[in-house]
């Protein structure tokens, strides 16, 4: 039994532990935000130098073979500096379904693009209807002419006006709600009939509502069998679900640190606030809550590794669930602890808690997961 | 990251589960299972002498006293095991409380006195620390002890004591010394409970039930070789008797057996024709508790791990007692709601198949007794500056 992180993951955990702290102050991703891009293309060019962007490929592709783990161990830091760069949507999610992917023709074409920074994807599976159920697909690919027509309308696409590439879903066949039938594309964002509009989001990322017309692929851009799509996505949803926590984790071990500190210096009727027991319960329950959190990920990254893929699946739901109400907690208390300094724009803790928010959603909220977990668990 | 245990484990945790499955039979469970009615005493006794006859009544001592010379990885395993097999733990006030005072700070005597018959259940401690005027605040006990020749004379009042109806010996703080810090002047006593001067007297819970007392001291009279180490001295000792209390009190095996019980009574208890495990009201409350006790699952076996690589556990651990608690309660209350009317009846004039349901008592008092859990051992509140101040430095 172990919960260290290897060597190996220490130094990249260390190498993006030092990037944050040397580089990426609060008002260099400030003015990273501002741009036209919205991200910083120098960085990710460093990114790729650095190794980050072949964590999780195979290295037959040029990828470093990590796990889940090394991903974790990464993101953990990307989220103690909010980076705004798109590693979660391009590298975690995008990249993932590529690795999962058995087409691979096209991991050989992708792949080494991903890694070398010159490519940046992003999944298109939202839908105005959708929510948060995957399978719920209206986006149409029709057969014609040895290939698909594709036609739809995709919603808050994570970073969708910076990607290159989409890995779209659409239906090839069933109806609108059914498993069966949803297909995954490797559509090119310069196709003909591809249409973005990007807009900003409140934790200074980016997102796109992307239109399909008439959008012509081939069968070669498909990234499993067709009507197979969801079981790929199964496949690579818990290590999604568990990078996101690791995100999660950094920042809420942020926050709290942050706002400890502040009650030592904060002075109030003569004293640091920091010597109120009202205060320092709620931070207490703050630390508690950072430390299960911890413990709900390292459960789901230790599950990661054994074959039991019911389990790892109540795992990830519980920990996504677990990151949602810890989050919550720790954001508001972060702000409330602070008083009105906390509700200020000019301060990094809102920006923080903007980003724990927009966690939060990102690919099923704590209910929808709880509710998941509830089925696993309880409707045998 | 893994959680495998070596092979060598696993073979352990084998013999540890056949062992439990053989010798914890159903008549023992059913006379452990009140766990405070008049079967209980002789119940308990006779199950830490099966331990005892086992070698595994004391895996916390060192071997040369009587422990088992198990790693801290078996040690986890054993507890493990135990709460998963629903088996109660050992009464802890002797094997766990007072003994490991007396093997590190006592002399050569006290031990050869004392720690044969805790090993062997042939004497019954209690504890005797809160005092009506010190609960939370301890050190704020006025117990007095007197030097007079080779005695100490004890006046004072010792409260919320479990089990000193049974006792047969009490561990007692007492103030020695006035006029310095509070901390200082206490000292650690051993009393017999059949010294004259000592009356105990009930208190009845809010379950019913009889299992704390009031122990009152007039002129009682201690010999001089029953003091534990230097006199005035015994705020140090009990301090390191209090982790060691900490440690173990997450329960997380208990709770995850608790949870599985209460699931297959939801699945029995039915509401408008559907089973209540089926309502999704239900089913969030039950995996409000299931998720947290997942997480605090793998918080204490990060604490072990630390320790077990020889490390001191890290700023976890303190948290174990606050959210162990918190879950049993949970759980606890959970189960009560589940017993709907059924939960109100009171045994006295009927039993289960009379009432017609069958764990409504069980579910009244393990609520009612369970507020305690989140109050003894030092309160959550307490847990909570504790935390604050050693962990968070505020």
């Amino acid at each position: 039994m172990n919960f260290d992180f290897t060597e190996e993951q220490t130094m990249i955990k260390d190498s993006v532990s030092r990037f944050v702290r040397d580089e990426y102050d609060f008002d260099t991703r400030r003015s990273i935000i501002e741009s036209d891009d919205g991200i910083s293309r120098k960085f990710w060019t460093m990114f790729a130098e650095l190794g980050w962007l072949s964590v999780p490929f195979a290295e037959e592709y040029g990828g470093f073979g990590g796990s889940v783990e090394d991903i974790a161990a990464v993101m953990e830091e990307l989220g103690k500096g909010i980076v705004v760069e798109p590693y979660a949507s391009t590298v975690v999610v995008f990249g993932g379904l590529l690795s999962a992917s058995d087409n691979s023709a096209l991991k050989e074409e992708v792949i080494p693009t991903v890694i070398d920074g010159s490519c940046m994807g992003s999944f298109a599976c939202v839908e105005a209807q959708s929510r948060y159920e995957l399978s719920d697909v209206a986006t149409t690919a029709v057969a014609a002419d040895g290939g698909y027509t594709i036609n739809g309308e995709k919603t808050v696409v994570a970073n969708g006006g910076t990607a290159n590439k989409f890995v779209v879903s659409a239906r090839t066949s069933g109806g609108q709600f059914d498993r069966d039938g949803v297909s995954l594309f490797l559509v090119d964002a310069s196709t003909a009939g591809v249409d973005v509009k990007s807009y900003k989001m409140m934790d200074g990322l980016s997102a796109a509502t992307v239109t399909f017309k008439d959008v012509v692929v081939t069968e070669s851009q498909l990234l499993n069998a067709a009507g197979e799509g969801m079981a790929l996505i199964d496949q690579v949803m818990p290590q999604i679900l568990m990078a996101l926590s690791a995100e999660a984790l950094g920042i809420m071990a942020t926050l709290n640190t942050l706002t400890v500190e502040y009650t030592k210096v904060r002075q109030q009727f003569d004293t640091p606030i920091s010597s109120f027991q009202a205060l320092q319960h709620r931070m207490v329950d703050t630390f508690m809550a950072c430390e299960q959190t911890k413990s709900m990920l390292y459960r789901g990254l230790c599950q990661a590794g054994e074959d039991d893929p019911e389990a790892l699946s109540k795992s990830v739901h519980a920990l996504k669930a677990t990151v949602a109400r810890y989050g919550r907690l720790v954001g508001e208390e972060a702000i409330q602890i602070h008083g009105g300094i906390g509700m200020t724009d000019e301060l990094n803790v809102g920006h923080y808690v903007k980003r724990l928010m927009m966690i939060n959603v990102s690919f099923g909220d704590g209910d929808f997961h709880q509710k998941k977990f509830n089925q696993l668990a309880y409707s045998a | 990251m893994d959680i495998k245990f070596s092979a060598e484990d696993l073979a352990f945790r084998d013999e540890v589960r056949e062992f439990f499955a053989t010798e914890y039979d159903a008549v023992m469970a059913a006379k452990l299972s009140g766990s405070q009615g008049s079967d209980y005493k002789p119940a308990i006794v006779a199950w830490q002498k099966k331990l005892h006859a086992k070698g595994w009544i004391a895996p916390g001592w060192p071997v040369e006293y009587g422990g088992t010379d198990w790693s801290a990885t078996q040690k986890f395993i054993y507890e493990t095991e135990r709460g998963l097999a629903g088996i109660p733990d050992v009464v802890p006030f002797g094997l766990k409380m007072v003994a490991p005072v007396i093997y590190t700070f006592g002399t050569e005597e006290q031990k050869a006195k004392f720690l044969p018959r805790i090993l062997e259940s042939e004497d019954w401690w209690c504890q005797g620390y809160s005092e009506p005027g010190a609960g939370s605040d301890l050190a704020a006990l006025n117990t007095t002890a007197e030097y007079a020749g080779d005695d100490y004379i004890v006046n004072g009042r010792k409260i919320w004591t479990t089990f000193a109806q049974y006792a047969d010996w009490i561990f007692c703080l007492v103030r020695t010394s006035k006029g310095m810090r509070k901390q200082q002047g206490i000292s650690f006593l051993l009393i017999d409970m059949n010294t004259p001067g000592i009356t105990v007297k009930p208190i009845v819970t809010i379950d019913g039930k009889h299992s704390l007392n009031e122990v009152l001291f007039e002129d009682v009279k201690v010999p001089m070789a029953n003091l534990i180490g230097e006199q005035d001295k015994g705020w140090t000792y009990a301090k390191a008797l209090l982790a060691h209390e900490r440690t173990g009190m997450a329960e997380i095996a208990d709770s995850t057996r608790s949870l599985d019980a209460l699931k297959k009574r939801a699945s029995a208890e039915i509401n408008g024709g559907q089973a209540m495990i089926n309502d999704p009201v239900f089913q969030m409350r039950l995996s409000d508790i299931e998720m947290e006790l997942m997480a605090l699952e793998y918080t204490e076996l990060r604490v072990f791990a630390s320790m077990a690589a020889g490390g001191m556990p890290g700023p976890e651990s303190s948290l174990l007692k606050i959210k162990g608690t918190e879950i049993t309660q949970a759980i606890q209350e959970l189960q009560l709601q589940l017993a709907a009317d059924y939960g109100g009846a009171l045994p006295h004039d009927l039993n289960a198949e009379q009432l017609g349901h069958d764990f409504a008592f069980e579910a009244r008092g393990k609520y009612m007794y369970g507020r305690a859990a989140t109050i003894y051992g030092g309160s959550n509140e307490v847990q909570r500056n504790v935390i604050a101040k050693a962990v968070l430095g505020l």
